[in-house]
């Protein structure tokens, strides 16, 4: 029996491989014969982790179209409908609110890695370039997401946003108008998001996901001690050819990759079950109340994960520049690779400098971010607000010199190991 | 046909016309898509510009309108409002209208309005959207002293004057906001639309 099915099992994938050659030289590629550096640390998991992340997005958002109704008068409710009438109506919805949230943590900290390793580096520039525009799509996507409920920071949270286009010199009002299709966020607004939020944007994400992780392949993986594997020395136990320091991404880093994946869902099931707003935090209580345009809610605030760009755009006293500076935190980012001037990737051979420098930047990334969750009253926390704003520029902008100054220690020619 | 040789000249200009078509038509093929995001003659029927029929109003009174989904309030000052306009300026968060986001530049003057008797405001609470309340009466009033006729509103009590300017010290951060508008004749106004266009 056993027989018949392993030669069944044979016969088809013969068939297959006669009809698609291709196939499975793509697998290798990509799978088992991905020679990836062996020392990868706790800060590689967050790559596999955003790519999960994407799927549960996709998979819980599937499920929440079947019972959301995109329309002004009746998206609120079809959202209390899916948390209360719906069975396991309401874990569906809290695997996508805090899924998004949980995505972003993911993200930030794969973004720290790549500064903290130098991945960025050439040749690996197109990999940080398309990786930062899944960052531009992913917040788009988020922000049009959180429109959806139609609750009142969904509307009033909308309305700020979208105003900030209209801070565009000469075609700023026509701008807002056309994006919103009408003269405020309403019915007309709500369903084009929709409409972007589960098919334009979601096509987009995946595309730019293909691309980032086409381009990774291409060059290959970084790793903590930024050494360039594919120019060590060759052999390894399944090729003669493969790096020295490379093992196959698959059986190894998918198995390591799945251990990490239980503790990532045993904190994300732990937010679910018990605490799925954390505290306003991943679901703001203002949008438990409907969309109401005769009432402004009393702070209005983004979601935490736009909250250090809000903060930007608020201590700027004025509102086209306020609009630029927020804008151009982001893309500053792109050209990272062209600012680091240092000869090392690592942080490991890197000096001091490097280190004070990382940690001001996380510094003032989670004091903005905080500042700008506030309700931004305090005129002693705008000046703050400044000086942080001023040393968030100032990291990027004087990157050329610090990394140049900063002293270098020599790389190893191998990876080095723990064990 | 049976001539091996290329006409590299032609190949390449055939090439370029190919792109230059193909790519104009693809633009023009963009337009329908863009223009799609507009407003629709359903959205823009809903926010044209309303005329308000204010020949009845006489000083001290208030009209309300409506105009995309807001009030909007038309009050004829009296002399007396009109002079004690001045007077008040340093109680003001913005005496002069400095923000243009609160209104057209034509209403950017001491009364901030076309016509100096006559004021056009969207009635929202610039705080947090409430309705604030018309007191014209240029006396004590239990919530200010001083009172040279404004508005007040019930909810967080931010106080404005008879231009909408708001008071120092109040909650709400900018003047109420003047819609745009123009006159028609004397008895006719048209809310949404100024000299300038349609909003």
């Amino acid at each position: 029996m056993a027989n018949v099915l392993t030669r069944t099992a044979d016969n088809v994938a013969t068939w297959v491989n006669d009809r698609a050659p291709g196939m499975m030289p793509f697998y290798r590629k990509h799978m088992s014969e991905y020679y990836a550096p062996k020392n990868f640390n706790l800060w590689y998991y967050f790559g596999s982790l955003a790519l999960i992340a994407l799927v549960n997005q996709i998979v819980t958002g599937i499920w929440l179209t079947m019972n959301y109704k995109p329309s002004a008068a009746e998206a609120f409710a079809s959202i209390e409908y899916i948390m209360r009438d719906v069975e396991w109506g309401w874990l569906i919805r809290y695997m996508h609110s805090t899924g998004a949230s949980a995505f972003f943590i993911v993200v930030y900290l794969h973004m720290f890695r790549g500064l903290m390793y130098g991945s960025y580096q050439k040749p690996r520039e197109l990999v940080w370039i398309l990786g930062m525009l899944i960052y531009l799509v992913l917040m788009a996507e988020a922000f049009m997401g959180y429109v959806l409920p139609w609750g009142q920071m969904s509307f009033w949270g909308a309305k700020v946003i979208i105003s900030l286009f209209g801070a565009i010199p000469w075609i700023g009002g026509a701008l807002t108008e056309w994006i919103m299709g009408d003269y405020l966020p309403s019915d007309i607004t709500l369903n084009r998001f929709f409409a972007l939020h589960v098919i334009a944007l979601p096509l987009v994400l995946l595309l730019l996901v293909v691309l980032h992780l086409g381009a990774l392949h291409e060059v290959g993986s970084n790793n903590p001690d930024g050494v360039e594997i594919k120019k060590g020395p060759k052999g390894n136990r399944w090729s003669s050819l493969a790096p020295a320091d490379g093992i196959p991404f698959h059986p190894y880093y998918t198995v390591k990759d799945m251990v990490g994946l239980g503790f990532f869902l045993m904190i994300c099931a732990f937010i679910i079950f018990f605490e799925p707003t954390v505290g306003g935090w991943f679901l703001e209580h203002d949008n438990y109340v409907e969309a109401n345009r005769l009432v402004t809610p009393e702070h209005i605030k983004p979601v935490w994960y736009y909250t250090p760009y809000y903060a930007m755009l608020r201590v700027v006293p004025h509102k086209l520049s306020g609009v630029l500076v927020m804008f151009g935190a982001i893309a500053v980012l792109f050209l990272v690779p062209w600012l680091d001037r240092s000869p090392v990737r690592s942080h490991r051979y890197k000096g001091l400098l490097t280190k004070l420098m990382l940690g001001l930047l996380a510094v003032c990334f989670i004091w903005l971010g905080k500042i700008g969750s506030g309700p931004g009253t305090d005129p002693v926390e705008t000046i703050i607000g400044r000086v942080l704003t001023f040393l968030y520029f100032m990291f990027f902008i004087t990157m050329p010199i610090w990394t140049r100054l900063d002293k270098t220690r020599p790389v190893p020619e191998r990876v080095t190991t723990h064990d | 046909m049976a001539d091996d040789s290329v006409n590299l000249g032609r190949r390449r200009f055939l090439t370029a016309t190919t792109a230059v078509v193909g790519g104009a038509g693809a633009l023009v093929a963009a337009v329908p898509f863009i223009k799609a995001w507009n407003p629709s003659a359903k959205a823009k029927l809903a926010g044209q510009p309303i005329r308000a029929d204010i020949s009845k109003i006489r000083p001290g009174e208030q009209l309300q309108f409506e105009w995309r989904g807001q009030p909007i309030l038309v009050i004829s000052r009296t002399p007396e409002a009109l002079a004690a306009l001045p007077t008040i300026k340093d109680k003001l968060r913005d005496p002069d209208s400095e923000n243009s986001d609160q209104q057209p530049s034509y209403a950017k003057n001491e009364n901030r309005s076309i016509k100096p008797e006559i004021l056009v405001l969207v009635g929202i609470c610039t705080h947090l959207g409430c309705a604030p309340k018309y007191y014209p009466e240029l006396e004590p009033q239990a919530f200010d002293s001083e009172w040279k006729g404004g508005f007040f509103c019930p909810c967080h009590k931010s106080r404005f004057d008879l231009a909408g300017r708001v008071f120092q010290g109040v909650p709400a951060p900018t003047n109420l906001v003047v819609p745009p508008y123009r006159f028609i004749d004397d008895g006719l106004i048209e809310i949404g639309v100024d000299t300038q266009g349609a909003a």
